[in-house]
């Protein structure tokens, strides 16, 4: 999705510099950056509410990267609130729980969240409004080992909350790499999107306590809580939890308010001045960072024994009343859009906000782990883009873009389809944002083109390596039955000879004329001999050529 | 979504690491070139190309003996890598040979009488199955040669194509009306 109608005010773009620089902190910039209206406040009037209990629930069984959950409940099954429905399946997948209690009705193939608007495999579950609980284990994760907790958050189905929906527990595993900082994201810069700063300002110490333990589990020296310092009320609540819980080495740092500041890398840099360079991971230099919500869900697991069973979403965009609920997974996304009263003009729904997100395949596809934002969408808000005109190399584009990249040779690959040229110009470090479309005044939906160029290479990739394992395995068999044939001549070779030396161990002496005879045979015989083989020589060119 | 990304080429990363690895450990001695052409064919090992395999076809390329448009399951976009490795024009298939839908074998497990014609017939190993048992295609193995339907006596084998999924799904090239100036 590319909004290229929110605000065209290019003087907007003032350099990144803290205002009101309260931070004892040292902070530094990172490249490019733009300035797209907030369209927060609409949001963050009225307090988090809690969503009602829907009439139907709809759990996908795949809402993380990797590899679809394996559905454990049968069809028919009356199943507790937080009850495992989903198992983790392969090295990168997580677990997926029944949101309340009810009976399971279905699993089967939904209409799901998907910029490709494809279904995917469902449990549909129907409370019985009970809200009757799974036993639930609380721990201290002061007693138990890191690869133990990362356990415990896999079959929690503890997932990325700030987008990405990357299974937290491998973020946490790195081996050899030390870490020094953990840097919590609480900078949510995208506009519209207010789910983060309404947790930070009503669940400050959860989350604090959140951070203490992903700390805990890293063997993390310093906390790094950076938010943008257009969110003032969250920045004071999170700075009076981490003073009320005597938290050591962990600060709430204001960081200038620009996007995509929320970006993990951007972040990192604002925070520590490193500059993770192209295909490096910021592990790699000793930084991990998590989102707050994420945090947050993790402080849950362990003090509370609660799986992530329900996350805070902002409804908002062309509603009358926009704002934050905590929504159960699995809730029709129609329940939230009529919490908020869509105004008769809205055409479509986004799910995300409007730089990053995408428009809804329907309004009755059920809300995700990922989901942080449901924008209501309208003409009004988002005019259609003007038309798009040839790129005049003015390098608007590159000047904004966060990633350091030159986003017009990149749509010039992507466009002509060198994707070679495009992945060695480092496509793979374009973190889709969309500042570039933004500013870009032939309205050229750049990222649409990168997107395409990153799945064609990843697909290619894909193929590439079931080419090579298929070689492999066809390589294999040509030597199995090279290898048979071998074995089958050298058995009967071995019996010819055999047989002959027993027939030379029986014969009598001969006679002069006799052996004549035998030898006039012997050489008809290798005559026969040799024409069989040429003409099996001629058969086998027959088949091969 | 910002991170969904970076993980995204994090994958890529190690994918293409696997690729690397791979291309060391199995790499055989032999005619450079014909390793390089066999490097981009797919691997599907069909006979359309009418050479019993890839590495055969390669090799009659290598050897300035067959066309670079044989291939059917490399698609255009295979006959264009072939062009660019050899430094020659691009040249369209011709009416014999024609790419269709990548597809699967399966096999209706109920008809089959387990007599391991197909498995003989395979050339990838991705039929499962011992004598008088019932035979299964390995899905993620299957290369979609088709070259097992034929010889099974029962016609329990059928094609089937691989349509659009989510863990398939790519994203389409971006089409607009450019108001072009020229
Ligand atoms: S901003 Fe648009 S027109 Fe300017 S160089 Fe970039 S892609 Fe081309
Ligand atoms: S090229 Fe990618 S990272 Fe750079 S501005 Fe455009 S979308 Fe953002
Ligand atoms: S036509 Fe079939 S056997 Fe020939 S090169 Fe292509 S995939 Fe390999
Ligand atoms: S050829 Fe047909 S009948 Fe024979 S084993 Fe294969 S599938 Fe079964």
């Amino acid at each position: 999705m590319e909004i290229s109608g929110i605000c065209h005010d290019r003087n907007n773009m003032r350099p990144a510099v803290p205002v009101g620089n309260d931070n004892m902190r040292k902070l530094y910039h990172f490249h490019g950056g733009i300035h797209p209206p907030s369209n927060k406040t609409q949001s963050t009037r009225a307090t988090i509410a809690r969503a009602p209990l829907p009439a139907k629930l709809v759990i996908p069984l795949h809402q993380h990267a990797g590899e679809t959950a394996k559905p454990v409940a049968r069809v028919g099954e009356r199943v507790l609130k937080g009850q495992l429905i989903g198992m983790p399946d392969g090295v990168v997948s997580s677990a997926v729980h029944a949101s309340t209690s009810g009976t399971i009705t279905a699993i089967d193939m939904q209409l799901i969240a998907h910029p490709s608007g494809l279904p995917n495999l469902c449990a549909t579950l129907i409370p019985d409004g009970k809200e009757e609980w799974a036993p639930r284990k609380t721990i201290d994760y002061r007693d138990h080992s890191p690869a133990g907790l990362q356990h415990l958050l896999r079959m929690a189905g503890v997932v990325g909350l700030g987008g990405a929906a990357f299974p937290s527990d491998l973020k946490l595993s790195l081996d050899k790499h030390k870490i020094t900082t953990l840097v919590l994201n609480g900078a949510e810069c995208e506009p519209y999107i207010t789910c983060d700063d309404m947790l930070m300002r009503e669940r400050a110490a959860e989350i604090v306590q959140g951070a203490e333990m992903l700390r805990f589990m890293l063997d993390a020296e310093e906390v790094l809580i950076g938010i943008e310092d257009n969110k003032p009320e969250a920045i004071a609540s999170m700075r009076a939890a981490v003073a009320a819980g005597g938290h050591q080495r962990m600060e709430v740092i204001a960081v200038p308010t620009v996007y995509p500041g929320g970006g993990a890398k951007q972040l990192i840099r604002v925070l520590t001045g490193i500059e993770v360079a192209a295909g490096v991971r910021s592990t790699d230099m000793g930084v991990q960072c998590f989102n707050v919500a994420t945090a947050y869900t993790i402080h849950r697991a362990f003090a509370h024994g609660e799986p992530l069973l329900s996350r805070i979403v902002t409804i908002t965009g062309n509603v009358m009343h926009p704002r934050n609920y905590e929504v159960l997974i699995g809730t029709p996304i129609a329940e939230l859009v009529a919490l908020g009263v869509a105004l008769p003009d809205t055409d479509s729904y986004i799910m995300g906000g409007p730089m990053m997100g995408f428009p809804l395949p329907s309004v009755q596809v059920p809300l995700v782990k990922a989901t942080n934002c449901i924008i209501a969408s309208s003409k009004k808000i988002f005019p259609p883009p003007p038309p798009v005109m040839p790129c005049i190399r003015c390098t608007r584009c590159a000047d904004v873009c966060p990633a350091d990249l030159q986003p017009q040779d990149l749509f010039w690959f992507a466009q002509s389809r060198e994707f070679g040229r495009a992945q060695a110009f480092n496509l793979f470090d374009c973190i889709e944002c969309g500042a570039c479309s933004y500013v870009c005044p032939s309205h050229i939906p750049l990222v649409q083109y990168y997107r395409f160029a990153k799945s064609e290479i990843h697909a290619r990739e894909h193929d590439k390596q079931l080419a090579d394992k298929a070689r492999v395995r066809h390589d294999y068999r040509e030597q199995r039955i090279e290898r048979e044939k071998q074995e089958k001549a050298d058995k009967l070779a071995a019996r010819e000879k055999a047989a002959q030396a027993a027939r030379l161990a029986d014969a009598q002496p001969l006679t002069p004329q006799q052996q004549a005879e035998q030898a006039e045979l012997e050489t008809s015989r290798a005559h026969i001999r040799e024409l069989a083989q040429s003409a099996v020589e001629h058969a086998d060119e027959g088949t091969t050529k | 979504m910002l991170s969904a990304l970076l993980v995204m080429s994090a994958i890529a990363a190690v994918l293409g690491a696997v690729l690397g690895f791979a291309a060391i450990k199995f790499h055989t001695e032999g005619n450079p070139l014909v390793d390089k052409i066999d490097d981009v064919l797919p691997q599907t090992q069909c006979g359309q190309c009418s050479y019993p395999g890839c590495k055969p076809y390669a090799t009659a390329i290598a050897a300035g003996e067959a066309d670079i448009n044989r291939c059917p399951p490399g698609g255009e976009e295979g006959i264009r890598k072939l062009a660019e490795l050899l430094g020659v024009e691009f040249k369209p298939f011709g009416e014999d040979a024609v790419p269709k839908a990548k597809s699967l074998a399966v096999i209706d497990e109920s008809t089959c009488i387990g007599c391991t014609l197909c498995i003989q017939a395979c050339p990838v190993d991705a039929i499962a199955g011992a004598a008088k048992q019932m035979h299964t295609v390995i899905a993620s193995e299957c290369t979609g040669c088709e070259l097992c339907v034929a010889p099974c006596p029962v016609d329990c084998i059928s094609m089937q194509v691989i349509g659009e999924k989510i863990t398939n799904w790519k994203w389409k090239y971006p089409v607009y009306a450019m108001t072009a100036t020229t």
